[in-house]
């Protein structure tokens, strides 16, 4: 394992940002957010940010094919560009399980080959939570907050970051600031992690559990009379969709140039009016139908679909977030409550 | 307070006067109240509270809930009863449908606005004097109820009940607030710094819409931005433009309209100082127009909507100097 002194923590993130962009999670406008490393840029002290970092990967817009007309001719222009190489410091072991189940989305077949290739320049440098959050309940979705998953593994005490690669990824980052480290023992990282467990049992939401969701439920919970109570003061802003790392819907549009059409895609949300918007009309037209839609989704259906996976890894984020306090756990320990 | 809100409600219920009662319900943890519906004088002692977390503005949920069958029983903050207000002079909601009870309000925090001032893994909290007292996964922690409050707050307009049919609690008066500092502020810069402010706030903005969806004046049917036949729908802004654009037609078009909930500040995931828009059209209106407050009453004609020969006139811009 390797060690640094937090004292040259600027110094490794130089030398990361040397040979490819580096973004790390940085205070803007009171919230946290990822940036793009510049000297003298300092890391939050908030556990997340708002944002999650699905954004690397799955930006908000994006664009897909450009048309250009010239007289009766229509050109097609592919608008990708090679996406650069690039760092993302600091991310959470929650979020760095969602991008599994990004994954599990966009690499099967028909691969999708824009978040492809944005997945393969980008490198993952995790953080071990210390201090978790009363909204936190990662380890319901067999998360380890003190040891996440990545290219490269991280640890921060007082005084030190400790560093461990991963992968072939994970490697070749490393030898690029290998000279700034020592080596040195785990016995720092082994005690932060008991200390954190420590905390992480002491979680409000530790207990929670979305197993009896998985089981042979579809149509009982689909059914449920709670659907309308839950959804009842729903807004149906967004919000929820937009903050989650793992929503993963987006809308095709088309932006009209004047003498062409920019096609792009778009974050969308199935809490919205027009989601499910088709020629013949649409089929969800309530709030209660597309409320039901999200938590269906990632409770019951994508565990259906992806070996008992669940579609949420418990970064909290809707839970802070939400305008009316409503979210993924007091929906599921309701429908829970209904099954037993 | 929440005590004799739960005895009145059953009693209303009882005795028929209403049939649902609209008012907040507890969650997960001590902050994170969800506006419910109760029918019963069993569900309102599970689950009916009212706190210092209980912000959510409650008047737009009856444009849906007066229209149902029966009459409804809602309680309003001093704030709320602008809205409610607001919302019957546009014939949005049915008024004889609600039976309104005025709460008092001594301001309403969040948990996001609290951890914004550090505090980590939030417990419980206790209320203490003018203290709220935060038990976290970290320790103990003391912050001023002055300090613990949203900007809206630290400057309520008002606290005196436009509309009610029943009162509880004392009633306040109009207050003389110090909420258009800012707007003054921004007035202030040169038009160069006060594009960087703006567009260093909206550049954050995710469309979300959260905003737009709890604004009691963004009432229409169908949001231009939402409908695909308006030539303009758009789920994201493709540019700086469009962000702008979002804002900038939201704010006029519920000009003269909004009454300065501060919803929309409240729930923005991004913390955009969306109420410094609102304002400045407010203190706009109130300078060219004289002084007005949306949802003072129900029945007045709103300066944007009304003629009348002292009216500005749009040589104002230059007079202006169109620099503010
Ligand atoms: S659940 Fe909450 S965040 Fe999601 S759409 Fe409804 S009101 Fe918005
Ligand atoms: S559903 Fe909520 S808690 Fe789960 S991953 Fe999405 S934002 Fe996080
Ligand atoms: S959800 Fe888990 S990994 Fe994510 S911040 Fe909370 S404790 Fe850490
Ligand atoms: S609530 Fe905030 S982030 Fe959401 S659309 Fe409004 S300004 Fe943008």
């Amino acid at each position: 394992m390797l060690k640094l002194s937090l004292k040259k923590l600027d110094e490794l993130f130089a030398a990361m940002a040397q040979s490819q962009a580096l973004y790390i999670p940085a205070d803007n406008g009171g919230q946290a957010q990822y940036l793009r490393w510049a000297p003298g840029m300092k890391m939050t002290a908030a556990l997340n940010t708002v944002r999650s970092a699905k954004d690397f990967f799955f930006p908000q817009t994006e664009g897909l094919v450009n048309f250009k007309m010239t007289g009766k001719t229509i050109e097609v222009i592919d608008p990708r560009t090679e996406a650069e190489d690039f760092v993302v410091f600091g991310v959470r072991a929650c979020d760095a399980r969602s991008f599994s189940i990004l994954d599990k989305v966009f690499l099967v077949d028909p691969v999708d080959t824009y978040y492809q290739n944005r997945r393969e320049h980008g490198t993952i440098v995790t953080m071990a939570c210390r201090q978790p959050e009363e909204t936190c309940f990662c380890t319901s979705f067999g998360i380890d907050p003190t040891h996440p998953e990545g290219d490269a593994v991280c640890w921060m005490t007082d005084d030190a970051l400790y560093f461990e690669a991963v992968t072939p990824k994970g490697e070749a980052l490393k030898e690029k600031i290998a000279s700034l480290f020592e080596e040195s023992d785990d016995a720092a990282v082994k005690a932060q992690q008991a200390e954190t467990k420590a905390v992480l049992d002491r979680l409000p939401l530790h207990t929670f559990t979305a197993e009896p969701l998985g089981g042979d439920v579809l149509m009982k919970v689909f059914d449920s009379p709670s659907w309308k109570s839950l959804s009842e003061a729903c807004l149906g802003c967004g919000t929820c969709t937009f903050v989650c790392p793992t929503c993963q819907c987006y809308d095709v549009r088309d932006f009209d140039t004047g003498n062409g059409i920019q096609r792009f895609r778009c974050w969308d949300s199935c809490m919205y009016s027009d989601f499910t918007l088709m020629a013949h009309g649409n089929s969800r037209n309530s709030q209660v139908e597309r409320f039901r839609q999200r938590f269906m989704h990632k409770l019951v259906y994508f565990p259906a679909n992806n070996d008992g996976e669940y579609g949420c890894v418990g970064c909290g984020r809707c839970l802070a977030k939400c305008p009316i306090s409503m979210n993924i756990v007091k929906v599921a320990k309701c429908l829970e409550g209904e099954l037993k | 307070m929440q005590g004799m809100m739960i005895a009145r409600a059953g009693e209303l219920l009882e005795n028929g006067t209403v049939t649902r009662v609209l008012g907040w319900q507890t969650g997960e943890f001590v902050y994170d109240i969800t506006p419910a519906v109760f029918e019963s004088a069993e569900e309102l002692e599970k689950g009916f509270v009212y706190n210092s977390f209980c912000g959510n503005n409650l008047s737009k949920y009856l444009i849906q809930a007066s229209r149902k069958e029966g009459k409804i029983l809602v309680f309003l903050k001093p704030c709320d009863t602008y809205s409610f207000n607001q919302l019957i002079k546009e014939h949005r909601i049915v008024r004889e449908n609600v039976y309104i009870i005025g709460i008092p309000c001594d301001g309403k925090t969040d948990g996001e606005f609290l951890k914004a001032k550090g505090v980590k893994g939030i417990l419980g909290i206790r209320e203490e004097g003018d203290n709220f007292v935060v038990d976290t996964l970290y320790g103990e922690k003391t912050i001023a109820r002055e300090d613990a409050l949203p900007e809206r707050c630290r400057n309520c307009k008002s606290k005196k009940h436009m509309v009610y049919d029943e009162l509880m609690g004392e009633e306040g008066e109009v207050l003389d607030s110090h909420r258009f500092d800012m707007v003054e502020k921004l007035e202030a810069m040169t038009p160069d710094e006060r594009f960087a402010f703006w567009r260093s706030q909206l550049s954050r903005c995710i469309r979300c819409n959260a905003c737009r969806n709890v604004c009691p004046a963004c009432s229409c049917e169908k949001c231009v931005f939402d409908n695909p036949q308006s030539g303009i729908a758009q789920k994201a802004a493709a540019d700086s433009f469009e962000e702008n654009m979002f804002h900038i037609i939201r704010a006029f078009h519920v000009a003269g309209r909004c009454t300065d909930c501060g919803e929309c500040s409240r729930v923005c995931p991004q913390n955009i100082p969306l109420h410094l828009l609102n304002r400045k059209f407010i203190k706009d209106i109130d300078t060219f127009y004289g002084e007005y407050q949306a949802g003072e009453d129900t029945e007045s004609r709103a300066p944007l909507t009304n003629y009348t020969q002292e009216d500005v006139e749009p040589s104002i811009v230059y007079t202006r100097g169109g620099n503010n």
